[in-house]
């Protein structure tokens, strides 16, 4: 039988704030356990939450990001359920009436382009953390993280493959790093997705038991979940077996999921809302500026990349693929302007393949975005050629200095004197008779046998362009 | 509407309230006479408004995104039941 894949993405992003979602306590990942856990987090009796401007700010940010429908008036819901985690015994979340409405992003996989809905975004608060391996009879819990804000990012059941999913939370993870509402540190657990996959046989309309995979830390890791879970359900059903909703744990290291003790049972979280908080209202004027202050996103950057710098889709859709990316190429443009098809050739390129293999982030490059476009400069006037930049950059690399200073230094710098050329293009002619014959008689390839004798002779200093048509008139 | 003992166990169950069988039944009639008196709200015409989320006229004043608040753990961590190095201790829950 043939199967289809069916999946929903849900994506905890936690937002950048530099407080709480209902107190003043810090947000600082890697404190001390427990030293940001103020009275309003462990949910001591009196206190008040307080929502914070920022949280709010931001969630507007991505609805607009994501062409959604923001609910100028929102409310916050208790969801109840016992876990030492969670002090209050609820965590503030919201269900009916949630900020973020419905909207829609786009995944490239491979040629196509794919509309994926995005079914609703809401705040919340995250819970603390339980540490089982710390004490032999007791679970250590750290309560820090308790009141961290969250945007739950729900999308709709529209991805057909592992690889469609991957692509969506690539995208996803990109446009809250552009809109700056998220540091996008998965390690740290600030963007962490939840995925909803189940099978039916193609053609049918109606969706088949959905099982939940949690505890996926790195899009590899989702990829792996993912088959790995319509591999099972493909099992169960070939077998005459049903499928159970249930949560199921990936383990990376056994390369498995397996399922949870049922957390509480389903619908049973009595939500209702939260009486210490009021409806939000957002009015037009905050909305209005928000639109105003949004910075270019992802997607109007590549149609710009396009249009004005006349780079291919390809390219436009690579380089606009991370903010951190995409800030070193432009910063590379500066002084480059005329040559950005090169600029995205050499980050595309050389400095990518540097950093793959040294395993490096783009940010991180021992090779500044500034001393990368200086180098391309030096191609751009025609100082070096294309060649010896490749060796010029690896010396960058390697903290020889900058591409002026290793030019120089290795005495790189192009011959471009044409009477110096001419002399040793002479020479080559003369002593080699049967090569010129060869040409003669229309034999163009031969062409490069010169080019190589003459790069060889100048140790690959003479510019190719100057060299070219020098060789062409002398031979003709 | 009206509920079983059965559901209103099950709700006890979930808040984690210990109830005799003496209190589950009156537990029950209680519950029941509170929802028959809620269902009056069932003959009126509610389609065209708004459900309502807080009983009072006012909508949520926001705070500012500052951190004021200093580390306090030592006298939040003196009335817990039990401590360890800087972490509140819970009986061990298993995954």
């Amino acid at each position: 039988m043939q199967w289809e894949t069916v999946i929903g993405l849900e994506i905890h992003a936690q937002l950048s704030t530099k407080s709480k979602i209902f107190s003043s306590a810090s947000t600082q990942f890697g404190a001390k356990p427990n030293s940001q856990a103020c009275a309003v987090d462990l949910g001591l009796p009196g206190v008040l939450p307080v929502l914070n401007k920022e949280a709010v700010n931001k969630a507007i940010k991505f609805g607009l990001a994501v062409n959604a429908h923001i609910n100028q008036r929102n409310v916050f819901d208790r969801k109840n359920y016992f876990y030492p985690d969670l002090p209050k015994g609820y965590q503030i979340s919201q269900l009916d009436w949630p900020i973020v409405g419905e909207g829609e992003i786009d995944i490239v996989v491979g040629e196509n382009t794919k509309t994926i809905g995005v079914t609703r975004a809401h705040l919340e608060e995250d819970a603390g953390k339980s540490i089982h391996d710390l004490y032999d009879d007791y679970t250590a819990v750290d309560l820090n993280r308790a009141g961290t804000p969250l945007l739950e990012i729900v999308s709709e059941p529209d991805m057909r493959s592992a690889k469609e999913a991957v692509a969506y939370a690539k995208k996803i993870h990109a446009l809250v790093q552009y809109i700056g509402i998220c540091d996008g540190n998965m390690q740290e657990g600030s963007f962490r997705c939840d995925a909803n996959v189940s099978i039916r046989p193609m053609g049918q309309e109606k969706l088949g038991t959905r099982a939940e995979l949690k505890n996926i830390n790195s899009f590899k890791f989702l990829e792996k979940a993912i088959n790995l879970e319509v591999e099972r359900q493909q099992d169960i059903l070939e077998d005459g077996g049903e499928v159970v909703q249930e949560t199921r744990l990936y383990d990376a290291v056994k390369h498995e999921t397996r399922s949870m003790r049922s957390k509480e049972e389903a619908n049973d979280y009595r939500y209702f809302p939260d009486p210490d908080l009021l409806p939000v209202e957002i009015s037009n004027e905050l909305l209005a500026s928000i639109k105003a202050d949004l910075p270019e996103l992802p997607v109007e950057k590549k149609a710009r990349f396009i249009a004005e710098l006349g780079l291919n889709e390809y390219d436009a859709d690579v380089l606009t693929s991370q903010k951190s990316l995409a800030d070193y190429f432009e910063t590379m443009l500066i002084g480059n302007e005329s040559n950005a098809k090169l600029c995205a050739n050499w980050v595309m390129g050389e400095l990518s393949a540097l950093l793959n293999k040294n395993q490096i982030e783009i940010q991180d490059s021992p090779v500044s975005a500034q001393e990368l476009s200086l180098l391309i400069q030096r191609i751009g006037d025609d100082t070096i050629s294309g060649k010896i930049a490749k060796d010029v950059f690896k010396a960058m690399w390697d903290g020889e200095g900058s591409a002026d200073q290793i030019i120089d230094a290795k005495g790189l710098k192009q011959m471009t004197d044409t009477g110096a050329i001419e002399a040793i293009v002479d020479e080559i002619i003369a002593n080699n008779a049967p090569q010129v014959e060869q040409f003669k008689s229309g034999n163009e390839k031969i062409l490069g046998f010169f080019v190589g004798q003459a790069m060889k002779a100048t140790q690959g200093k003479a510019n190719p362009k100057l060299l070219n048509e020098m060789l062409r008139s002398k031979l003709t | 509407m009206s509920l079983s003992e059965e559901q209103v166990g099950q709700i006890a169950y979930l808040a984690r309230l210990s109830l005799s069988d003496e209190e589950l039944q009156s537990n029950t009639k209680d519950l029941n006479s509170i929802l028959s008196l809620a269902e009056q709200l069932a003959e009126i015409k509610t389609d065209d408004i708004t459900p309502m989320a807080h009983p009072l006229h006012m909508t949520q004043r926001l705070r500012e995104d500052k951190v004021t608040e200093k580390d306090q753990s030592e006298s939040f961590q003196a009335i817990a039941p039990k401590t360890g190095k800087r972490h509140y201790l819970v009986p061990t829950v298993i995954e």
